[in-house]
C-alpha cells in the first residue's frame, strides 16, 4: 500500500478536514473542495503524461462525489449515519409515522390534482411549503445527530426526508410536464 | 553564472516556448478559431480579414472540396453536394432530424449516424465537420506561423455522449489534438467573467443557427462552476428561418418547390429574419426557377406571431435549469448572451421579461464562444501566464442509465452533476446458471428506455454459473472532463471483467475513423507515416519534458533505486526518439510511463496534502 492509497480511500470528512458532524460549514467545505480541485482537476494536467491525466481524472472523481455527498444535507446525514455505523436501512427499512404517511398523500394528491389542472402556481406553492418543511427537519436532524446522538431517530427521519425528497422531484417533473 | 535571458518586446520571457493552442468554436451556421497572442484573446481572420468562416462543405465531382464562403456561394446552384448546418447531423440517425422531406439532400439508407450520398462519394457529418475543422486549423497554422499543439473545440452543453463523440472524432480526423471538448456557454462565461471579473449568479443563454443552451453558473474568484445546464440540441436561427420559409410558400401559394428554389427561398428568409432585427419589416422578393415570383411584406409582428412556440420551447429548459440549480430569477447576476440568434428581438424580449432585468448584450455574441475556448486552450496547453489560474467545474447534461427488466430506466448518473464523475450500481442474474449479461446504457430523462437515446450496448460474459441472484456484477459508469463515458462491467465473485469503450450505437467505428484520417492524409499533401511519426515525436517530448520537471520538483519523493528505473527509462526513450521506428518509440513511452505511474500518485498525493496545508494556514490567519 501506498501513502497514496490510504488518502485516496480516506473518509470525505477527513479528505475535505472537517469534522464528523451533520451540521457543517458549508464555506470551509467549499473552500477545501476548490482548493484540492485546484491542485488534482483534469485540467490542471492536461498537458503532463497519460498516466498522469488518468490519475487526475480518478483523483477529481473522488472529489467530485465526495464533496456531492456531503453539500446535500440528505447525503451527507446518511453518509454520516453510515459512518457511525447507523445504516438508515433506506431500501429494507419502510416503516413510517402514519400521520406522516398522511400527510405526504394529501400533499401528493394536491401535486397531481394541480398537474391534471395544469396549474403552475399551485406547484409553485407545494413546492415552496414542501421545502419549508424539508429545511426544518434538516434543522431537527442535525440536532439529532450532532447533540442529543439519538441515531435511531436519526435514521427514521433520515427515512422520512427521501420520501419527501422524491416527492420534490415528482414536483418538478409536473412543473416540467405543466409549462412545456 | 546562468546569462539573463532578454526576450523581444511582445514576447514570452518564460524559459519554455510559448505552446500555439487555439480555440475552435464549430457552429451550425458559421465557425471560428481564436488564440491568445500577447496575453489578449483574438479572432483569427482569413486572408480576406473576414472572422467567419461560413459552416458550409461542397464537394465538386473531381474530389476537391470548397469550404466557407466558396461553398456558401454554390448552395443554391448546387444544394445535393452543398450541405450547411452539417452540425445537427452529429451523432444523429434519419429519424432523429425534423424536417427531413425539406432538405434537398440524398440520404444514404443506413443504420445509426446519417450519411450524404455527395458527387465525391458517401460522406458522414463527422467527415464534413472534420473538412471546416481542417480549414480552420489551416487558417491558425497559417496565421501563427507553426504547427498547433493542441485545440479546444466546443460543443453546445446539451451534446449527448453520441453528439460529443462524433465532435471528437472529427477533430481526429482534421488532425487537430483536442486539448479539451468545452461547453460552449462555459466558454462564453470564461469570456465574459474574465473581462468584466464578475462575481455571482450568472446564466448563459446561447441560442446559435442550430441549438439552444442554458447554463447557469457561479461565478466567485477563481472558480467557474457550472450549477445547471438545460436546453435544446435541435432548436435554432434555422428553425425561425424554416417557420419564415412555410409562411412565404404559404402566402404566396407556390407550387412544390425544385431543390435550388427551396435553397433560394431559404436563404431570403434568412435575410429576412437578419434584416427584422434592425428595422420593423422586411421585404422578401424572389423570382423562383420555375417563373413564379414571391412579393411579400414580413413584418416584426408576424415574425413574432409565428416564431411564438419555438421563443416558449427556450423558456422552458431555461426555467428547468434555475430549478435544477435550486434558484430563482431573482438571484440572477446577469444573463449573457451568446450566438447570432440572440440578436432577435422577441428573443431579447421573453428573456428580459422572464428574468425581470434587460440581458447582458456587451459582448459580439458570435464571437464570445471561440474566445473564452481560446482562452482555455491556451491555459490548458500550459501557457499559464501570472494570474492565469481558474478553476472551471462543468456538469453532465442528460442523466445517464441503464435498462432494467421491462424496459424501464434505471439511472446511474443523474444529470448535472460535475465531471468527472463515476457511479457504479450491482447487478445480479436472475436465471439458475445465467452466464452472460447484456447491458445497454442509455442517455435522456424518461423513464422508458425506448424514450432515451441508447448510447451502447455490450454483453458481459464467462459469469461462472451461479444459482439466480447469486453473481454481483458491478457496473461502473466513469464520465471524464470532456464529458464522455466509460463503462467497465466486472463480476465480483470471480472477478470477471469486461472494459467497454463507449461507442455510441450512432458513432463511428475504429476502424471507420482509421480509413476516414487515410483517406484525408491521402490527399493532403503531407503524408500520413510521417504525420504519425511526427505526432509521437511530440508525445515522446513532452513525456520526457514531464518527467525530468517532475524529477526536478520532487526527486525526494523516490528512492535511488526507483529513480535509477526511471532515468533509464528516459534514457531508452531519447535514444529512440529521433529515429523513424515509430513502433519503438511507442515502446518506449509505454516502458516510461509505467515507470512513472507510482511517482505520478505520490506527487499528487503530495500535492493534495498542500491544498489542504494551505487551507489551514487561511483559516489560522484569519
Amino acid at each position: 500500500m501506498t501513502t497514496f492509497d490510504l488518502n485516496f480511500a480516506a473518509d470525505h470528512f477527513t479528505l475535505f478536514g472537517l469534522p464528523r458532524a451533520q451540521s457543517l460549514d458549508l464555506e470551509s467545505l467549499e473552500h477545501s473542495f476548490r482548493a484540492i480541485q485546484a491542485q488534482v482537476h483534469p485540467d490542471k494536467h492536461a498537458h503532463a503524461a497519460d498516466s498522469d491525466r488518468r490519475l487526475a481524472m480518478q483523483w477529481a472523481t473522488r472529489v467530485n462525489e465526495a464533496f456531492q455527498t456531503l453539500k446535500s444535507p440528505g447525503k451527507r446525514a446518511r453518509y454520516l449515519l453510515h459512518l457511525l455505523g447507523h445504516d438508515p436501512q433506506i431500501e429494507s427499512n419502510t416503516a413510517m409515522p402514519v400521520e406522516f404517511l398522511v400527510s405526504q398523500m394529501e400533499l401528493r394528491e394536491a401535486v397531481m390534482e394541480a398537474r391534471a389542472a395544469s396549474d403552475e402556481a399551485a406547484l409553485d406553492a407545494v413546492r415552496s411549503r414542501l421545502l419549508n418543511e424539508i429545511r426544518v427537519e434538516y434543522e431537527r436532524l442535525a440536532e439529532l445527530i450532532d447533540m442529543t446522538k439519538d441515531f435511531i431517530a436519526a435514521a427514521n427521519l433520515v427515512r422520512q426526508l427521501m420520501f419527501q425528497e422524491k416527492l420534490l422531484t415528482e414536483i418538478d417533473d409536473a412543473l416540467e410536464a405543466v409549462t412545456a | 553564472m546562468a546569462l539573463l535571458q532578454i526576450a523581444e518586446p511582445g514576447e514570452s520571457a518564460a524559459p519554455h516556448e510559448h505552446r500555439l493552442a487555439v480555440g475552435i468554436d464549430l457552429g451550425t451556421t458559421n465557425s471560428l478559431v481564436a488564440t491568445v497572442r500577447s496575453g489578449m484573446s483574438v479572432v483569427l481572420n482569413d486572408v480576406q480579414g473576414r472572422p467567419m468562416l461560413p459552416s458550409v462543405v461542397s464537394y465538386a465531382a473531381d474530389g476537391s472540396v470548397d469550404v466557407g464562403y466558396g461553398a456558401e456561394a454554390k448552395q443554391s446552384i448546387d444544394p445535393k453536394n452543398t450541405i450547411i448546418s452539417v452540425k445537427r447531423f452529429m451523432g444523429r440517425g434519419r429519424r432523429d432530424i425534423a424536417h427531413i422531406e425539406t432538405l434537398p439532400y440524398d440520404f444514404v439508407d443506413t443504420e445509426g449516424m446519417v450519411k450524404l450520398k455527395t458527387i465525391a462519394g458517401n460522406k458522414t457529418p463527422v467527415e464534413i465537420s472534420a473538412e471546416i475543422l481542417k480549414t480552420l486549423r489551416n487558417r491558425a497554422e497559417a496565421s501563427l506561423g507553426g504547427e498547433l499543439t493542441g485545440a479546444v473545440i466546443t460543443v453546445p452543453a446539451y451534446f449527448d455522449d453520441a453528439q460529443r463523440q462524433a465532435t471528437k472524432d472529427a477533430a481526429r480526423i482534421a488532425g487537430l489534438n483536442v486539448l479539451r471538448l468545452l461547453n460552449e456557454p462555459t466558454a462564453a462565461a470564461i469570456a465574459y467573467g474574465l473581462d468584466n471579473s464578475a462575481e455571482g449568479i450568472y446564466a448563459v443563454f446561447d441560442l446559435g443557427g442550430g441549438t439552444f443552451d442554458i447554463s447557469i453558473l457561479r461565478l466567485s474568484k477563481g472558480v467557474f462552476e457550472v450549477m445547471a445546464t438545460g436546453g435544446d440540441s435541435a432548436l435554432g436561427g434555422d428553425d425561425f428561418d424554416h417557420r419564415i420559409f412555410c409562411w412565404i410558400i404559404e402566402q404566396a401559394k407556390l407550387a412544390p418547390l425544385s431543390p435550388q428554389d427551396a435553397r433560394l427561398l431559404q436563404m431570403r428568409a434568412r435575410e429576412a429574419k437578419e434584416q427584422l432585427s434592425q428595422h420593423g419589416q422586411a421585404p422578401i422578393t424572389v423570382k423562383l426557377g420555375s417563373g413564379e415570383y414571391v412579393d411579400l411584406m414580413l413584418t416584426t409582428e408576424i415574425f413574432t406571431d409565428i416564431t411564438r412556440t419555438l421563443v416558449q420551447k427556450t423558456l422552458v429548459p431555461t426555467k428547468k435549469a434555475l430549478r435544477d440549480a435550486g434558484l430563482t430569477v431573482v438571484d440572477v447576476r446577469g444573463i449573457v448572451m451568446v450566438g447570432g440568434s440572440t440578436r432577435m428581438p422577441q428573443i431579447q424580449h421573453a428573456v428580459a421579461e422572464l428574468f425581470k432585468q434587460e440581458p447582458l448584450n456587451n459582448l459580439d455574441p458570435e464571437k464570445v464562444v471561440a474566445l473564452g475556448a481560446a482562452i482555455q486552450a491556451n491555459l490548458l496547453a500550459g501557457n499559464r501566464a501570472a494570474g492565469d489560474d481558474w478553476l472551471l467545474l462543468d456538469v453532465i447534461p442528460l442523466s445517464l442509465g441503464l435498462e432494467t427488466m421491462g424496459g424501464l430506466v434505471e439511472k446511474v448518473v443523474p444529470r448535472n452533476s460535475t465531471i468527472p464523475i463515476a457511479r457504479a450500481q450491482e447487478f445480479t442474474t436472475f436465471k439458475d446458471g445465467q452466464t452472460a449479461m447484456a447491458i445497454q446504457v442509455v442517455q435522456g430523462e424518461r423513464e422508458l428506455v425506448s424514450d432515451c437515446r441508447s448510447l451502447a450496448r455490450f454483453e458481459l460474459r464467462g459469469i461462472p454459473p451461479m444459482v439466480a441472484g447469486a453473481a454481483r456484477i458491478r457496473v461502473t459508469f466513469q464520465v471524464d472532463a470532456d464529458g464522455l463515458l466509460s463503462v467497465t462491467a466486472r463480476e465480483q465473485t470471480s472477478g470477471h471483467e469486461a472494459r467497454v469503450e463507449v461507442k455510441p450505437s450512432y458513432g463511428l467505428s475504429d476502424d471507420e475513423i482509421a480509413t476516414m484520417l487515410k483517406d484525408s492524409f491521402s490527399h493532403a499533401s503531407d503524408d500520413a507515416f510521417r504525420r504519425a511519426l511526427k505526432e509521437a515525436q511530440v508525445e515522446a517530448q513532452r513525456l520526457i519534458e514531464a518527467t525530468q520537471s517532475a524529477l526536478h520538483e520532487d526527486a525526494s519523493l523516490l528512492s535511488t533505486l526507483e529513480r535509477a528505473h526511471i532515468d533509464g527509462g528516459v534514457a531508452k526513450l531519447q535514444a529512440v526518439i529521433m529515429g523513424d521506428d515509430r513502433r519503438a518509440i511507442d515502446e518506449a513511452m509505454r516502458d516510461l510511463s509505467a515507470a512513472t505511474n507510482e511517482f505520478a500518485a505520490r506527487r499528487m498525493n503530495q500535492s493534495v496534502k498542500r491544498a489542504l496545508a494551505g487551507r489551514k494556514i487561511d483559516q489560522l490567519s484569519l
